[in-house]
């Protein structure tokens, strides 16, 4: 009965066959490690936002009189609406913390290299539009950090020469931050982002998939057909898209193998997120900022406005710099520098493990330098803080310049034919 | 392996950043709330509604919330806690006019149903035991931890008044009609129940949390052995 109705599906749409290629029969390097979590847990968060947002939807109210209101009723009088926030909200957090890890994940085993460089890309768009998304979702509670918070990010559009204050009032479509910006930041938050999120995370994977995954060793499981004698072959079976081009070795099927650990890690993961959600919400301040719990006021300012942490490298970037024009260049130069890492990383292999000690001091310092970033983005703004700030970037930056210098004749470790383990 | 340590080190670094607890609140007393203490939370809800619901509004709590989370009948409630003829599901709210009152006080009296999150059961705890004698201020009292506040001393009745002494120190207060340990727990029970109101479902949060952690502990384990069986065909 059921062969019968898939039957009549395949003929139809290729359900089966997507399965495979994508799932059942992908061939997945068998040697992921912790590190590889973090793909699967960005898409479980973009589904809690996903659903969660929508329940949200039902009773927030888009207006500059109605919506902190109606965040309360939510938190009050909404069965269960607190939970639905306290996911939305953990969940913001949550994702960019998966997302930096993910990111991680592929500058320690350069998945971004060739011939990745597209889905790296893709990455990076999803993590724009990720930084976009969260932005306009924080001004919808319309508290007063939401408020300021987004008053000084906007404000930063107006550092363009000529059109900058054009641009700003086409953005905010208002001379202040007023209902206005709420409500179309209300539209881009809950359709326009989450659509090009969803088909950038779709495009994402299929990238993936036609390149395939790689792995801590940096080596191909892909080797070119008729290379390897069938005994050394993965005993797996794969779909015939990749073993009619390919011998394959030291791969597993995605599902079930990866299907189940990822499961495993997705309990992991949520013993973590429901204990701050369930415990400590709003993040010791940081997830959930307290000026926030005061309605928008724009004769008042909080003490010490700074965007939620996740901005923190970004705006520290930002703030360092004294020319408010130079600085929100040098902002999204931290962004765009991102996105060129293939081009800026000239060698061949891939894997941190089988590079040279001066990339794994280059990548540590990188590392430390955004998390020191990072932590600045979250504190008020002190010489001191503004020096370290300043060495910080340089740190930043200068990985890309250094990696840029000494990859091209790198002196690397040989890389294993075969992933060892 | 040694790098996948290293590598979790990286990891580790990362999330403890977000995790990084804010201090602040400097020289502030403790209040130390029991939200499971009902008898507390209606002694600082009938203070709330005799002392402070005048000016400041809970706009965005109803009574019979209120009513049933602290254990009150509804009757009961409408006839010990209501005293202005409201319907038991309208919002805690007072017919103060905003224009008038920013007038009379220099700024309209805020909200109080998230000066706890906004600003920490610790801080109002304090603050409430911190008026002192200011005669350049327009109702006679400046505050320690709110410079130049608006605000009377409403409490005055009970606390009487303090002053402070050369070193800025705040003396003991005298001619109010409770002693100091009776003030400093009408003032407890007061904060308990702003602590409550900030976040009404708080104690049904926490309490769904443990069963949360215990069934995802358990779906953990089970979710490792089942790994564990899969990947016996791999190794």
């Amino acid at each position: 009965m059921l062969a019968n109705f898939m039957a009549w599906i395949d003929k139809r749409l290729p359900v089966t066959d997507a399965w495979n290629k994508h799932l059942a029969q992908y061939p997945a390097p068998k040697n992921f490690n912790f590190w590889y979590f973090f793909g699967s847990l960005a898409m479980l968060v973009l589904v809690n936002q996903i659903l969660t947002g929508v329940w949200l939807t039902m009773s927030y109210e888009p207006s500059g009189d109605g919506a902190f209101a109606s965040v309360e009723y939510i938190m009050r009088d909404v069965d269960y609406g607190w939970l639905l926030r306290y996911m939305h909200s953990t969940g913001a957090s949550a994702f960019f913390i998966v997302v930096y890890l993910h990111m991680m994940r592929g500058l320690m085993y350069g998945s971004y290299q060739k011939p990745r460089e597209l889905l790296w890309i893709f990455g990076m768009l999803i993590f724009l539009v990720l930084m976009a998304e969260a932005f306009m979702g924080y001004l919808l509670p319309w508290g007063n950090m939401s408020y300021w918070g987004a008053q000084v990010i906007i404000s930063l559009f107006g550092t363009i020469p000529i059109i900058g204050d054009d641009l700003t009032l086409w953005i905010r479509g208002d001379y202040v931050i007023s209902g206005a910006t709420l409500n179309r930041f209300f539209a881009l938050h809950v359709i326009a982002m989450p659509l090009v999120l969803v088909i950038l995370v779709f495009l994402h994977i299929l990238a993936l998939h036609e390149v395939g995954s790689n792995n801590p060793e940096g080596t191909d499981v892909k080797k070119p057909k008729g290379s390897i004698k069938p005994e050394d072959q993965s005993k797996f079976k794969f779909h015939k898209q990749y073993t009619d081009k390919y011998d394959i070795v030291d791969a597993i099927p995605f599902h079930p193998y990866y299907s189940v650990k990822d499961i495993m890690g997705v309990a992991g993961f949520l013993i973590i997120f429901c204990w701050v959600m369930f415990f400590a919400p709003d993040g010791g301040g940081y997830f959930i900022e307290a000026p926030n719990f005061e309605p928008a006021n724009g004769l008042k300012t909080p003490e010490h406005i700074v965007p939620v942490w996740y901005f923190g490298p970004f705006f520290t970037v930002l703030r360092i710099v004294p020319d408010p024009l130079f600085g929100t260049m040098a902002m999204f130069g931290a962004i765009i520098v991102l996105f060129l890492l293939p081009w800026f990383d000239r060698g061949v292999v891939k894997s941190v493990k089988y590079r040279s000690k001066l990339h794994f001091i280059n990548l540590t310092q990188f590392s430390i330098s955004f998390i020191v970033l990072g932590v600045l983005g979250t504190m008020p703004a002190t010489p001191t803080a503004n020096l370290i700030g300043i060495v910080a970037a340089f740190g930043y930056f200068g990985f890309f310049v250094a990696l840029w210098v000494y990859s091209k004749n790198e002196k690397c470790k040989p890389v294993p034919e075969r992933v060892s383990h | 392996m040694k790098n996948f340590i290293k590598a979790f080190v990286f990891g580790l670094a990362t999330v403890s950043i977000s995790v990084l607890a804010s201090s602040g609140g400097a020289n502030l007393d403790h209040a130390n709330n029991d939200l499971t203490d009902k008898e507390s939370l209606k002694n600082g809800f009938k203070t709330y509604i005799n002392y402070c619901l005048g000016c400041h509004q809970l706009q965005y709590q109803r009574y019979n919330r209120t009513f049933k989370d602290l254990g009150i009948e509804e009757a009961d409630g409408v006839e010990n806690y209501m005293y202005t003829g409201e319907k038991a599901g309208d919002h805690i709210t007072n017919t103060m006019p905003t224009k008038e009152a920013a007038k009379w006080f220099g700024s309209a009296p805020p909200d109080l149903t998230l000066e706890a999150r906004l600003r920490s059961p610790d801080w109002i705890y304090t603050y409430l035991r911190s008026f002192y004698m200011d005669d350049k201020r327009p109702f006679g009292v400046n505050n320690k931890v709110f410079k130049d506040v608006g605000m009377p001393h409403v409490l005055q009745d009970l606390q009487g008044v303090s002053s402070v002494d050369e070193h800025g120190n705040i003396t003991p207060a005298m001619g109010g009609s409770l002693t100091t340990e009776e003030y400093d727990i009408v003032v407890r029970d007061l904060t308990n129940f702003l602590e409550y109101v900030g976040e009404p479902s708080k104690l049904e949060r926490e309490s769904m949390g443990y069963n949360v952690l215990i069934f995802l502990f358990i779906f953990f384990i089970i979710s490792y052995f089942l790994k564990k069986e899969y990947w016996k065909d791999v190794h």
